[in-house]
């Protein structure tokens, strides 16, 4: 038998395909792009009407053009995103994190179309997208969740009758949401009932499904996620975890990985436990596997997994120096990862700073015309943005315009470059939260690195 | 007479409050939908509504003028 002929030509090499839709838009669109172009892999990007100068659609090899602003008119739109792919001869499409990428049916309609879907199988993502399933599903394979509800709450009585089994105060949730968008903490209850209705309405409304569900609030926790890679050959491996939580409205702000809470002994067994959770849905591609940590206790409890590429994944490639873009594209067509699994040893310390289109008090939305733009660079500085100078942030999408990364050689000097890249970062036109991180990174709480999820609040009470 | 103005370009997703209704102080007079997030815009002062400028699903610009309540 003849050895297997390599070429140069993408499309000929196994696990590259020769071209690729990006069915997304803004920094994480052309950060796809950037790992797809060096790959060799035509970039094909599909963009709104409010979103036609950014910077992804001018870089694409090509850009189609799928509908007005509001998002279910265009990047929730399936059918316009299909037939851009068959327009365009796309082979195969990567559904960036939000929008249709966690959408199993939609997953389902890109293997259909026999294009190479640069995710989990529909099936992982069915088992994840639903929060009471997979709380479930966890527990049967003896992974700690929360105290909380296994089947949706039907109404505010039976919400009721939960907390008084699971003992105040409990987190309200949708159990097909995502983003913090209808969580509510509830410390008696009346305030349950009056939460119960919002967060109903609210999953209804964001979501499509009214389902909700009850859990324990930990009071002082920590937000712990752990890096997955599930690879062609069936195994599942851990890349470390990244600590989120630094949060407003139950929205990620920064992120660092080491977890300064975390110590080698918890680490190891969270690891373990993530790679568990993949294994459990035969998990393809990259995953991340959120849990609670309780400050007090140091135990853990799994609370979601998100079946794609997190936004904050760059602080995990800055300490492994894997490009988790490369290795999704390459599992999806089933080749090997470009890294020794056996052997991945990160170094150093990552921090990533969300650069929000909102004011750094109030946290309320800004958008807006930009008239000057200038990021930062640098030593361990990494800029993932979605826009530039002349671009305008309007008010149809999330107010994320950038992320800010820095790799030092241990915390103190990646805080310190941190603190360095935001004073250099100049956006003019819509305010934005970079204020806010300065303040952040100078606290004495986070500085310290024993902080919790209320870190923020108490910041900006 | 109050003038309820808008503070940043947004969406209108929800209209609480009708021309004629009395209103107390801090209720809710619309809700905004700007980049995923709910705003609430609030009577800043108890009266009646005397003009209610903005339809569900409208968009406006920051200083638009939302509601008067006189």
């Amino acid at each position: 038998m003849s050895a297997p002929v390599r070429t140069v030509l993408a499309g000929m090499l196994p696990g590259v395909p020769d071209s690729v839709l990006i069915a997304n838009r803004g920094e994480i669109a052309r950060r796809v792009a950037r790992t797809a172009r060096r790959m060799g892999v035509r970039v094909i990007a599909v963009y709104s009407e409010a979103d036609a100068d950014l910077p992804y659609v001018a870089e694409a090899d090509e850009a189609v053009l799928i509908g007005p602003a509001p998002p279910r008119l265009s990047y929730l739109n399936a059918d316009a995103i299909l037939a851009a792919a068959a327009r365009t001869g796309a082979q195969a499409v990567h559904p960036g994190y939000g929008f249709l990428a966690e959408n199993a049916e939609f997953a389902q309609r890109v293997l259909d179309e026999g294009l190479t879907w640069i995710g989990p199988s529909p099936y992982a993502i069915e088992q994840m997208g639903d929060k009471i399933r997979a709380r479930n599903l966890m527990t049967d394979v003896g992974i700690p969740v929360a105290h909380g509800s296994s089947e949706p709450v039907r109404d505010a009585a039976d919400a009721v009758a939960h907390a008084s089994r699971i003992g105040y105060p409990v987190m309200i949730k949708a159990a097909a949401g995502g983003g913090g968008i209808g969580m509510t903490i509830s410390a008696d209850d009346d305030q349950l009932r009056a939460g119960f209705e919002t967060a109903r309405s609210r999953a209804e409304r964001f979501f499509g499904d009214p389902a909700i569900l009850i859990e324990r609030y930990i009071t002082s926790a920590r937000h712990v996620e752990v890096q997955i890679l599930g690879l062609a050959d069936g195994r599942v491996i851990a890349l470390g975890e990244r600590d989120c939580s630094a949060q407003r409205r139950h929205q990620k702000l920064a992120e660092e990985t080491p977890s300064p809470g975390v110590g080698a002994d918890l680490r190891e067994r969270m690891l373990a436990t993530a790679v568990r959770a993949g294994e459990a849905v035969g998990y393809r591609g990259a995953g991340t596997v959120e849990c609670l940590v309780d400050s007090q206790t140091s135990e853990f409890v799994f609370l979601e997994m998100n079946t794609r590429l997190q936004v904050e994944h760059p602080v995990t490639e800055m300490v492994t120096g894997i490009d988790l873009v490369e290795q999704q594209f390459l599992i999806a067509d089933g080749a090997e990862v470009s890294f020794d699994p056996g052997s991945v040893q990160p170094s150093g310390h990552a921090l990533e700073l969300r650069v929000y289109a909102e004011d750094p008090v109030r946290f309320l939305p800004s958008p807006g015309a930009i008239t000057e733009w200038k990021e930062p660079a640098g030593a361990g500085v990494r800029v993932d943005a979605g826009y530039a100078a002349g671009n305008v942030v309007t008010p149809h999408y999330d107010p994320l315009v950038a992320k800010l990364v820095v790799h030092g050689a241990d915390r103190a000097q990646a805080l310190d470059r941190a603190r360095q890249a935001v004073g250099e970062f100049v956006v003019t036109g819509p305010k934005t939260n970079l204020a806010f991180h300065t303040d952040l990174l100078n606290c004495r709480e986070f500085a310290s690195g024993d902080y919790d999820t209320s870190v923020v609040s108490r910041l900006r009470p | 007479m109050t003038e309820i103005r808008a503070e940043m370009v947004a969406n209108v997703w929800k209209v609480v409050a009708a021309e004629g209704d009395t209103v107390a102080d801090g209720d809710t007079l619309v809700i905004l939908e700007s980049m995923k997030m709910e705003i609430p815009v609030l009577a800043e002062g108890a009266g009646s509504i005397s003009r209610m400028a903005v339809s569900e699903g409208d968009v406006i610009q920051e200083g638009d003028l939302i509601a008067i309540i006189e």
